[in-house]
């Protein structure tokens, strides 16, 4: 077993995984023995679209370093068009935090599918592995919340 | 009384600052003035007043009082006070300066808010005299004279020379500490100055504004006045006044969950706000009419009677040009007034 | 034109077109008119105004009062009937209870930009042409109205009326305004300048809501910060995230219905650019979806609660502008 040395920069991700498409992504990855890290921790919502704004912010506050969204392919969505308000919805959101000099690797949207466990694993080891290279959160962060 | 050139005023504060943290108004980017920690290269502000009032310094707007952590069933208490230290407040207005006796007899009185003392007895407050008020000033109404301010020391500027003059323990220390700087000095400049800003002061607008019509007697009579509808008519329910308002006293205390624990602070509350004084039962205010009316009611009948006649505002003009619909006091005095 | 103003309303109140009148209400000094109902010829002789400073949006108030019975008066800036035709779509005003008057305007002056030149102690300011000339106790003061002109006058969007039962004077047009110069500009920096600026700006926050209350398109029964049981409530900006997140959540929740009439930026006391918040939002949202001026209209679909098969991925953010 290897131990490593020098200790690495963990970041706390966190991904709002829709029930009907990428929540279930992540179980066939699990399934299927695919890696994802651990630092990933999910919550299912019903749909990308029930993501609010809030959500996200309130993730950072919390302590996360990286907030992650997946829903439904556009066209899949299982209430039909959820996921095309989200994408909109989304879009604003991120690029009001990158227009306030929030970094703008620290969130990301993605659609995954049931089927696709594979870049589920795939989408998350990329992701963890970009805000790792960030660094803590600390544009967006709550001191109160940061254990001393 | 001591005196110096204004030249020096850059050696006075580096002179205070060596021994303890200073604090003045600073210009900002926007032409306004801020209280702001003094460092090498700071420049002290001419402004008439900062747009924020120096009670932040006393009462500020958050303040965390206890921590709270959870384990298993046991709920561990964290005081989080820290050693206090010294501070200089310098270039207090008279109006401000009196703020100060007004959060006193609220916070110093049984039972006293120690986190409120603690702040007052490590600060010194070094006023400064006005010598050119402006048009939303009313001092002179509540009984104050801008050209000689309280608090621990005072200061005065004629033409191109400061004066310094202590009042108290506090105040003769902090002068004694930067006496190297002063020569003793007559005073016919600065009374001369006194009695022009005087003779400005009678000319304000607001000059004449009264406050017969006001105090702990007349509750009744102004209670229930017809004039609050059509006075909180326009209101917008914001916190403004009350915030920029150096004797605004109220607060909330709130619990905030951090996610390992819990940190109890206080916060500025607003009378305005719609929550405002909301219990268990719900909120005995129910309208803005009412928000609206406990504001001044506090400030012109419900203080005074408590407090022998004394008003509970100071005349800053805060609110008279900060309120987004240019309410104030002055507005609501006036209408009331009106028989 | 406050006379034409008064006559106007006069003339309505009289003949039972309404029974009440929304206007400004003189101050105490030269600039600080209040919002106020009028109900009489006589209170309109005696306290109405309408001047450089009168700069209110009024279209807020008829919520309120187009809830009440008989019809009500307002006189209308060009900007303000954006307010008001977004008020109408969102069916928070009762159109039936609104005789609305367009009246002209040529850019409100900006009180705190006179105070910021030192002048105080401010007796009257009249406007003479274009030149405002300052009475004070230290002496009197001219300067050229434009100098003086409110920031979001200086990059008005429209002096057209989108929304009348009657017009006074000249209509006017659409302007191409420099509106988007300084998002454009932020845009343009680097991450860290951007976060910067904002700390800087969003660190003086109060947390007053003086630019919520006052904003036409912040209607919300109970707003979600003065909600208790929603997790986000508090009277002050407890923490830098706090400022942010207030902020952040504010201008989302009028992205699309914010019709950019500048008056959060205007009451402000604290002099944030809230503007640049709500205008990075309408600039992303003609990029993006298309052109579209919130309040133009009382029909079309906000472009927040519409969408299209192929809109761009959120990925765009990280495919533009500078990191």
């Amino acid at each position: 077993m290897q131990v490593n040395e020098n200790k690495e920069f963990e970041p706390v991700i966190v991904a709002f995984c829709c029930n009907w498409c990428s929540y279930a992504g992540a179980d066939l990855s699990g399934t299927n023995r695919l890696n994802y890290p651990a630092n990933v921790k999910i919550i299912r919502v019903p749909c990308s679209c029930r993501v609010n704004p809030l959500f996200i912010l309130r993730a950072f506050q919390r302590g996360a370093d990286g907030v992650i969204i997946c829903g439904c392919h556009p066209g899949d969505c299982h209430y039909t068009s959820g996921n095309y308000y989200a994408r909109r919805r989304i879009t604003m959101l991120f690029s009001m935090l990158d227009y306030l000099g929030i970094e703008r690797d620290r969130t990301r949207l993605e659609w995954v599918s049931a089927a696709e466990g594979a870049k589920f694993a795939k989408t998350m080891n990329e992701f963890v592995e970009a805000v790792k290279k960030l660094g803590p959160n600390r544009r967006l962060e709550d001191l109160r919340c940061k254990k001393q | 009384m001591l005196m110096m050139s204004t030249d020096k005023l850059d050696e006075l504060f580096a002179l205070i600052a060596k021994n303890q943290t200073l604090y003045l108004p600073v210009d900002t980017k926007d032409a306004t003035a801020e209280f702001t920690k003094w460092t090498e290269g700071v420049k002290y502000s001419n402004a008439l007043n900062t747009v924020r009032s120096a009670k932040d310094f006393f009462f500020p707007q958050t303040e965390d009082l206890v921590d709270f952590k959870m384990s298993g069933k046991n709920i561990e208490i964290i005081d989080i006070r820290k050693e206090a230290e010294d501070f200089v407040l310098f270039g207090v207005r008279a109006c401000d300066a009196k703020s100060f006796e007004i959060l006193d007899s609220v916070y110093l009185t049984e039972p006293v808010d120690s986190y409120y003392k603690t702040r007052r007895d490590h600060g010194t407050v070094v006023t400064m005299a006005c010598t050119r008020p402006s048009e939303t000033c009313f001092c002179g109404a509540f009984g104050i004279d801008a050209t000689a301010p309280k608090g621990d020391a005072c200061c005065y500027i004629a033409g191109d020379k400061l004066y310094i003059e202590a009042f108290t323990d506090k105040g003769r220390a902090l002068v004694d500490s930067v006496s190297s700087l002063f020569t003793e000095g007559d005073t016919a400049e600065l009374e001369a100055t006194k009695a022009k800003t005087k003779k400005i002061l009678a000319q304000l607008p607001l000059a004449n504004l009264s406050t017969e019509a006001f105090g702990g007697d007349k509750l009744t009579e102004l209670f229930n006045s017809d004039k609050w509808g059509e006075l909180s008519e326009s209101c917008l329910a914001c916190g403004t006044c009350t915030f920029v308002c150096p004797t605004c006293q109220c607060y909330d205390i709130k619990d905030f969950d951090t996610g390992h624990g819990i940190k109890r602070y206080r916060c500025w509350d607003s009378c305005m706000y719609s929550d405002f004084t909301k219990m268990a039962h719900g909120n005995p205010r129910l309208t803005q009419l009412e928000r609206f009316r406990q504001r001044f009611m506090h400030k012109l009948v419900y203080y005074p009677s408590n407090n022998n006649g004394e008003f509970g505002c100071v005349g800053c003009g805060r609110c008279l040009s900060k309120c987004p619909i240019s309410m104030n006091i002055v507005k609501v005095m006036k209408a009331l007034e009106v028989k | 034109m406050q006379k034409a103003i008064i006559e106007k309303a006069k003339q309505l109140l009289a003949d039972g077109t309404v029974n009440r009148v929304i206007g400004w209400k003189k101050g105490e000094f030269a600039y600080d008119s209040t919002p106020a109902v009028f109900e009489s010829a006589e209170e309109l002789e005696n306290e109405f105004v309408y001047d450089d400073f009168t700069a209110s949006n009024v279209s807020k108030y008829l919520i309120k009062e187009s809830a009440k019975e008989g019809k009500v008066l307002v006189f209308l800036k060009p900007c303000d009937t954006y307010s008001f035709n977004q008020l109408v779509k969102e069916h928070r005003i009762n159109r039936e209870n609104v005789y609305v008057v367009g009246i002209e305007c040529w850019g409100k002056a900006d009180i705190e930009k006179i105070k910021a030149r030192g002048i105080s102690g401010i007796k009257s300011i009249t406007n003479n042409e274009g030149t405002l000339t300052i009475e004070t106790i230290y002496g009197t003061e001219s300067i050229p109205t434009y100098e003086v002109m409110a920031e979001r006058c200086l990059s008005c969007k429209s002096k057209k009326h989108v929304a009348y039962d009657e017009l006074m004077g000249e209509e006017g047009e659409v302007i191409d305004s420099n509106r988007f110069d300084m998002v454009a500009q932020l845009e343009n920096m680097t991450s860290e300048e951007r976060y910067n600026f904002w700390r800087d700006q969003l660190s003086k926050c109060i947390r007053c809501n003086a630019c919520r209350n006052v904003c036409p398109a912040c209607t919300c029964e109970k707003c979600i910060f003065d909600n208790d049981n929603s997790g986000v409530a508090n009277k002050a900006p407890a923490d830098s995230f706090e400022e942010n997140m207030f902020h952040i959540i504010r201008a989302f929740h009028v992205a699309g219905r914010c019709t950019d009439c500048g008056e959060c930026s205007r009451v402000c006391p604290q002099n944030i650019p809230l503007h640049l918040l709500n205008r990075k939002f309408i600039k992303d949202i003609n990029e993006l979806y298309g052109e579209y001026q919130a309040g133009e209209d009382t029909e079309s679909r906000g472009p927040l609660t519409a969408y299209t098969e192929d809109d761009c991925e959120p990925s765009v953010v990280h495919e533009r502008g500078v990191e």
